[in-house]
């Protein structure tokens, strides 16, 4: 009996802190979603579906929604981009290459705040440095974090860049779990290194793409609340405003509750379809290794 | 042939020191300005390297937001989460790698659909009125007790339990270990540096929360170090970057040194628990 109870157990701990601290406030929300709350915050209405019906109907969550899009699509293709050149450099085997690699990894460790700050100060007008750089290039020197849409590439910066580390570690594991072989015979057919790559590489690294894309447009829609926060604070006039920022505005700065859980309840239905796809097609990248 | 060979290892080696330079140059241009004096901060065009050893700017930082505490909270987070996530993912993990028993199936999909389910972030607004009901805004209950589970770990301990031979297991069933002790005694230590990667990882990100923090402590005294980073900025209404960016180095540093000290246990966790942030 003892025996049958053990694997039971052992999953306690971890199933009590999911129902408590994830289960539980993912009813919650779908809940508050349709009920609004009393000025006082001490009663509820049910309100139907008129939660939803104002966020669908609002300028603001709409450009907000839009701000979302565009910032993770150019973040998230500019990232890998920029990452699979680097992971394809890091892969040569010339002297050195372990402290480069070690070097460019370094990213990983800092944090999406950290990010904003850093970023926040080489864009700054007078000590920045990237201003300074753009004064002598382009004879123009833009108010980085007050304008639009330049605030927003600011962001998408300091979030690529901190992307980096962790994109290229996986990138360069993909590389290296190619054979060389396939390389080798493709080279005595005739293929030259454009092919090579655009045949062999991109292909088999696909899964580990399809992996990257998902974690990178998981992590950019959301933890790049913190350089947002550091940086621009959603403004200039809410075009930095991304679905999480104006989530917390609407659940902390406005404390409108209701409607905050209406987006929440996008924000969750958003990953359900994500982890559908997930599973669907990344199978294989989930036990990569 | 040989010639053409050593001219591409030379390119290539000067495109990699180039790229690292650039990569890198954010954090060495926060060290020359964590070094300058007020004076300098705004000298016109900005200079790199400064003129004196500024090291105040690093007590200033520490002064006027408290860091040292800051610090030291974000320090208590990181580590109980790091216990935490460690302890109860290493049980649940042998649960579904070791044992077969009613519903594991099931189980397994109930903690797999949280790994998209960032409550800290997507279910905020609920979450934090638990810490309410619980009384613990502003606590270090609230920072840490919510994260002390996970999926990703749970998967990354399943995955490297089961690729432990099974004879170990008979052996110890015939030795009358029971399965604790066999836990405790064989499989733990043969994971050493799995666990040590993962706990590496875990570490990072707890130190590197931001919203939740932010939501969930409302005084100087319960803070974390990354929420100093934004009172730093505000406090430093004049933008004295000497100041902000010597807080920013400080705090990054933890798990800056973290990460040069355990590189090998840290890309190995990285690249199998493919946990980020």
């Amino acid at each position: 009996m003892a025996k049958k109870i053990f694997p039971y157990l052992l999953l306690v701990p971890t199933f009590i802190i999911i129902a408590i601290f994830i289960y539980y406030p993912a009813f919650q929300t779908f809940k508050l979603s349709f009920y609004r709350m009393s000025p006082f915050g001490n009663r509820l209405f049910f309100v139907g579906f008129q939660n939803f019906w104002s966020l669908f109907t609002s300028g603001q969550y709409i450009q907000s929604a839009l701000t979302t899009l565009i910032f993770v699509t150019v973040t998230v293709i500019g990232g890998l981009i920029i990452s699979l050149l680097l992971a394809l450099l890091l892969n040569e085997r010339v002297p050195g290459i372990g402290v480069f690699r070690t070097l460019i990894f370094a990213p990983y460790a800092i944090s999406p705040a950290v990010a904003g700050t850093l970023w926040a100060f080489l864009l700054s007008p007078v000590a920045g440095y990237v201003s300074y750089l753009f004064l002598i290039l382009f004879k123009a020197q833009p108010q980085w974090l007050t304008t639009y849409p330049l605030a927003l590439i600011a962001i998408m910066i300091a979030t690529i860049w901190k992307n980096l580390g962790f994109n290229v570690i996986f990138f360069l594991a993909g590389l290296q779990s190619i054979p060389q072989s396939y390389y080798e015979a493709a080279t005595i057919d005739g293929a030259n290194s454009v092919h090579r790559l655009l045949r062999i590489t991109i292909p088999l690294l696909s899964p580990i793409t399809f992996y990257l894309i998902v974690m990178n447009v998981t992590f950019t829609a959301f933890s790049a609340f913190a350089t947002i926060d550091v940086m621009t604070q959603g403004g200039p006039a809410n075009t930095t405003s991304t679905l999480i920022y104006k989530l917390y505005q609407d659940g902390f700065v406005n404390f409108n509750t209701g409607f905050a859980s209406a987006e929440s309840v996008v924000l969750i239905l958003i990953m359900a379809v994500f982890t559908y796809l997930y599973f669907k097609f990344g199978q294989k990248a989930v036990f990569y290794q | 042939m040989k010639k053409n060979k050593m001219i591409r290892t030379i390119l290539i080696e000067a495109l990699l020191i180039f790229v690292t330079i650039i990569i890198l140059l954010p954090l060495f241009l926060a060290v020359t300005m964590s070094l300058k004096k007020p004076s300098e901060v705004f000298v016109y065009p900005p200079t790199i390297f400064p003129n004196s050893f500024y090291i105040q700017n690093y007590i200033n930082a520490f002064n006027s937001i408290n860091l040292g505490r800051l610090m030291l909270n974000s320090l208590i987070m990181s580590v109980v989460i790091m216990i935490g996530k460690t302890i109860f993912g290493i049980l649940s993990g042998y649960a579904f790698s070791n044992f077969r028993f009613k519903g594991s199936s099931l189980l397994f999909a109930l903690l797999f659909v949280t790994l998209f389910m960032p409550a800290e972030l997507i279910m905020i607004v609920p979450l934090f009125q638990i810490m309410q009901s619980l009384h613990w805004v502003n606590t270090y209950w609230a920072l840490t007790v919510p994260f002390l589970a996970s999926a990703t770990t749970t998967f990354l301990m399943r995955q490297h339990f089961m690729t432990i031979p099974k004879e170990l297991e008979d052996a110890a069933k015939i030795d009358g270990a029971g399965p604790m002790r066999f836990l405790l005694e064989i499989l733990i230590p043969l994971s050493k540096s799995t666990i040590g990667g993962v706990a590496v990882i875990n570490f990072v990100y707890a130190w590197n929360l931001y919203l939740w923090p932010l939501v969930v402590t409302n005084s100087n005294e319960m803070a974390t170090a990354q929420i100093g980073l934004k009172m730093l900025t505000n406090v430093e209404s004049t933008s004295n970057w000497g100041v902000i960016m010597a807080g920013t180095l400080m705090v990054l540093a933890p798990t800056l040194i973290l990460f040069f000290a355990v590189q090998k246990l840290f890309v190995r966790g990285i690249v199998t628990t493919g946990l980020k942030e």
